[in-house]
């Protein structure tokens, strides 16, 4: 009846696991009956659950997100404790445990914390800053965020029934063969990312179709901003890599679940192939993260800076070239695998290359801060921390890009502490200084700048104590991974760093005392203008937050920084441009669809890690009639009235009309 | 149907019109390539799904590269000379060109909105469909049956995982058909019905260049001595 589901399944032998489930369970039990008892269920479904707007999907991205790296941090905290304790011990992770903590950190942190955080500033902010209503398929956007909360949904129910894939964040086999990991986690591990996969591919598919067919007249390519550009450079590799993750993790599930021999060692299954494969997705990967931060950097330093962007030309080539050598470098993660020294060569060269262009994009934002301005407010704080931390992590990469010295180094603490140092660095300073930055534009008011700044400083100085020691016991041999060691020369490094970690959880307390305070005194922070920070792009033009239409008449766009031209103009002429003409627009019509099919993948991908046929088969019958009750439905746009957009529309214009006779009182 | 037919045809008339009255298009008729700002509804789907069909082109990618790489790993089991079988190949190929071919037909049915022939037209589009489909189930039962299983070889399991994801396209595109023949009969040819058969008909095309890509690279090129 329920497959391999079996009360073993509970692990009632393990309390850290056992608890931290019953703690998270009865808090989100008691979150709901908070949420129901409240009355707030039907405004969530209304609002929320069921809402196609960009912005709304765009947040519960990002909400998504947060709440995922609390998850990660705290499996990132155990293991800093582990390998302070453990030394000459056993510490106070089993083995099997411990190796279930560093495969969830990794997956949580790049699929459910990187990714959700990345697309959901895109999504909030790319179809505001093109100047249009919504992106292009506002239902499919909804289908796609869905997938991605089911997928980690799996992920956290394997902490509590059955477990996690032991096997690090890439699971490669043989290790990842049934053969080696007979238990349920790999399963676990395959399906949430096969269900978040199609999740990230169908976000990647509409925005890469918003940003080239969907823009404000007047805006041409080269008047689009730089985070558009780096938006569209990270969906088109969506797009282009995901299928092959996709493809692969479909083999391994092939070899497990019906004996297929791809990566087997037996019968002429070749693991080498999935290396290769895996890593084809995975290099890409990493700029489809971390080139929306570059974008997110760009904006921030060229507004704090009060100036037009440096170089933005070469600003977009260096984008697009970075897009398309992602995918030429791919072996460099497994130089040691026996390829000949020609190809490692390449491979390495190709490497090097790529910090050309990264170093052009480091030079834009300096020469765009020299001579400006600037103002040090929490996002320019997170950019000019970047700067900084990044220019070291690629550094240490390109160290590694030296097949000799990567033979020497490889599947050490020194590479690990290499992408912490570009994916902290870059992606999560990126996505924090995009959530500051935008915070007043999605809620309309700002957050605080005191909380911030010191939770800054926290993660700042916490990420060097935390990662500049794993470069040293990297250099001394010390390899990842390792769940207890016996080298007194280690020991007092690895103490260092978790001195380092706590520091980093410091920065998170703050970061959520930031969040918490700010709402509550948020009357007190509020910002009616809708342009809190003097802004240059169009995101800037609507009210915080925008209408649902985000335009009341799409902007007429004639120059690289629209926004900034009309305000230029505005201050000068002491007057707003001419109220237009109202129209009744088109909204998209709330729609159920993507949650009532995440709630079927989610089931599917539940029956099928416990082979529990009959709910695989329900599963796909509902999936499929979902998408038949979909197709069926006769209205898919409502109609708001022309007195509703001009009543919104006006209070915006009010509000920077007094804005405008502040300025010269 | 003869006022949704007129309403369908007014705007790209009076489009002509407008270009040559002046310069600028007019909005909601654009190209989205920023002079006129976004482009209309048919542009933009058809578009999305080309991005879409370009990703699962990928996916396939993947197979015909793990097939490439595993295609001699036969691990002392039959080889792809021993094993496939052309004449079933040829049938099951003409078959779905000639399922394209009525996919086709059905395209310019739907654009005269003439409901009888488009579901004629689909009708025989799915029989085909199902005969590839029943052919090439034939074909995997009696390789299983001679032993010759996914789980025989390295080669055979890349040989079933390629063959067998077109295979589950097809189904899938199947399941697609029926429910764009109900909508057709229900609902008429309303636009947004007429753009999502455009992206079927592009899915149905997109998974013949892929047939003729496997039948190339894996019956041809396998049964050569």
């Amino acid at each position: 009846m329920l497959g391999k589901l079996t009360w073993q399944a509970i692990p009632f032998d393990q309390p850290i696991p056992l608890y931290t489930g019953a703690v998270v369970g009865l808090m989100l039990v008691a979150v709901l009956v908070w949420v129901a008892r409240k009355g707030y269920v039907p405004y969530l479904w209304r609002e929320w659950i069921t809402s196609v707007d960009h912005k709304r999907i765009g947040v519960m991205y990002c909400a998504l997100a947060l709440l995922m790296l609390l998850r990660g941090f705290i499996d990132a905290l155990m293991m800093r404790g582990q390998q302070a304790f453990a030394f000459h011990a056993a510490g106070f992770l089993p083995p099997e445990h411990y190796n279930q903590i560093f495969s969830a950190h990794g997956t949580i942190m790049i699929f459910f914390v990187g990714m959700p955080f990345v697309v959901g500033l895109m999504n909030y902010v790319v179809p505001l800053q093109l100047g249009v209503r919504d992106v292009a398929f506002p239902t499919l956007n909804s289908v796609g965020f869905w997938l991605t909360a089911a997928g980690s949904l799996l992920v956290n129910v394997s902490l509590v029934v059955g477990e996690f894939s032991r096997a690090g964040w890439l699971p490669y086999p043989p290790l990842s063969e049934l053969r080696y990991s007979p238990g349920v986690g790999i399963d676990y591990y395959l399906w949430a990312l096969q269900i978040s996969g199609v999740g990230t591919l169908i976000g990647g598919i509409n925005l890469v179709t918003t940003i080239l067919k969907t823009r404000a007249p007047g805006m041409r390519y080269r008047r689009m901003p730089i985070f558009c550009w780096t938006a569209l450079a990270s969906n088109l590799l969506m797009v282009a890599a995901f299928p092959i993750l996709t493809a692969t993790l479909a083999m391994l599930l092939l070899d497990r679940y019906l004996g297929f021999h791809f990566f087997t060692n037996d019968a002429g299954g070749n693991a080498m192939m999935f290396v290769n494969l895996i890593w084809a997705w995975g290099h890409p990967e990493v700029y489809i993260l971390i080139l929306p931060c570059f974008g997110v950097f760009s904006e921030v330093v060229s507004t704090f800076s009060g100036k037009p962007l440096f170089g933005y030309r070469s600003m977009v080539t260096a984008t697009m070239a970075i897009c398309v050598l992602s995918f030429m470098v791919w072996l460099h993660h497994f130089f040691t695998m026996g390829a000949s020294p020609e190809v490692n060569g390449f491979f390495g060269i190709m490497s090097m290359i790529i910090a050309v262009p990264t170093g052009v994009k480091v030079f834009n934002w300096l020469f765009t801060m020299y001579r400006g301005r600037v103002r040090f407010t929490v996002p320019m704080l997170w950019a000019i921390g970047f700067m900084v931390t990044f220019v070291i992590g690629g550094m240490t990469g390109v160290l590694l890009a030296i097949p000799p010295a990567d033979f020497v180094l490889h599947n050490s603490l020194f590479l690990v502490a290499h992408f912490h140092n570009v994916i902290i660095g870059g992606v999560l300073f990126g996505v924090f200084a995009g959530y500051n930055y935008w915070f007043p534009k999605a809620f309309g008011f700002k957050l605080d700048e005191r909380l911030g700044k010191a939770a800054f400083w926290c993660w700042f100085i916490g990420f060097y104590v935390a990662f500049v020691p794993l470069y040293a016991v990297g250099l001394m041999g010390m390899t990842r991974r390792l769940q207890h060691y016996d080298q007194p020369q280690w020991h007092p490094w690895l103490l260092v760093a978790a001195v380092g970690v706590l520091l980093i959880l410091c920065g998170i307390v703050l970061q959520a005392a930031q969040l918490i305070v700010s709402i509550r005194s948020r009357h007190r922070r509020a910002d009616p203008t809708g342009d809190p920070w003097d802004g240059r792009t169009l995101e800037w033009a609507t009210a915080s937050p925008p209408p649902l239409f985000n335009f009341a008449v799409l902007p007429d766009v004639t120059g690289q920084e629209p926004y900034w031209g009309t305000k230029r103009k505005a201050i000068e002429a002491m007057h707003l441009s001419a109220e237009p003409a109202y129209e009744p627009l088109e909204v998209p019509r709330n729609s159920p669809t993507g949650f009532v099919t995440a709630f079927f993948a989610f089931f599917l991908g539940f029956a099928l890690i416990w082979h529990i046929w009959w709910m695989v088969g329900l599963a796909l019958v509902g999936a499929y009639a979902t998408f038949v009750v979909f197709a069926w439905r006769d209205v898919t746009e409502s109609l708001m009235p022309a007195q509703e957009v001009a009543r919104l529309d006006r209070a915006n214009r009010t509000a920077r009309a007094l804005a405008l006779q502040e300025m010269h009182a | 149907m003869s006022t949704s037919e007129s309403a369908l045809r007014l705007p790209s008339s009076s489009v002509a019109l407008d270009l040559r009255a002046a310069p600028v298009l007019i909005r909601g008729e654009a190209t989205g390539h920023g002079e006129g700002g976004p482009a209309p509804k048919r542009i933009v789907v058809g578009f999305g799904f080309w991005i879409f069909l370009l990703s699962d082109i990928v996916m396939f990618s993947a197979f015909f590269a793990s097939y490439a790489v595993l295609g001699d790993a036969t691990a002392g089991g039959p080889t792809a000379a021993q094993l496939f079988d052309l004449r079933n190949v040829q049938i099951e190929t003409a078959c779905l060109l000639l399922s394209s071919f009525c996919c086709g037909i059905a395209s310019l049915a739907v654009e005269q909105r003439y409901q009888q022939l488009t579901q004629l037209a689909l009708l025989v589009t799915g029989l085909l469909g199902l005969a590839f489909l029943a052919l090439e189930v034939q074909e995997f039962a009696g390789l299983i049956a001679r032993g010759a299983g996914p789980s025989r070889s390295a080669f055979l399991s890349s040989f079933f995982a390629l063959v067998g994801c077109h295979g589950a396209h097809i189904t899938a595109g199947l399941l697609w058909l029926g429910t764009m023949m109900a909508q057709f009969y229900a609902k008429g040819f309303r636009p947004d019905i007429c753009r999502r058969y455009l992206c079927f008909s592009l899915f149905w095309h997109a998974l013949d260049i892929i047939w003729v890509a496997i039948f190339t690279i894996v019956y041809l090129i396998g049964v050569r001595p």
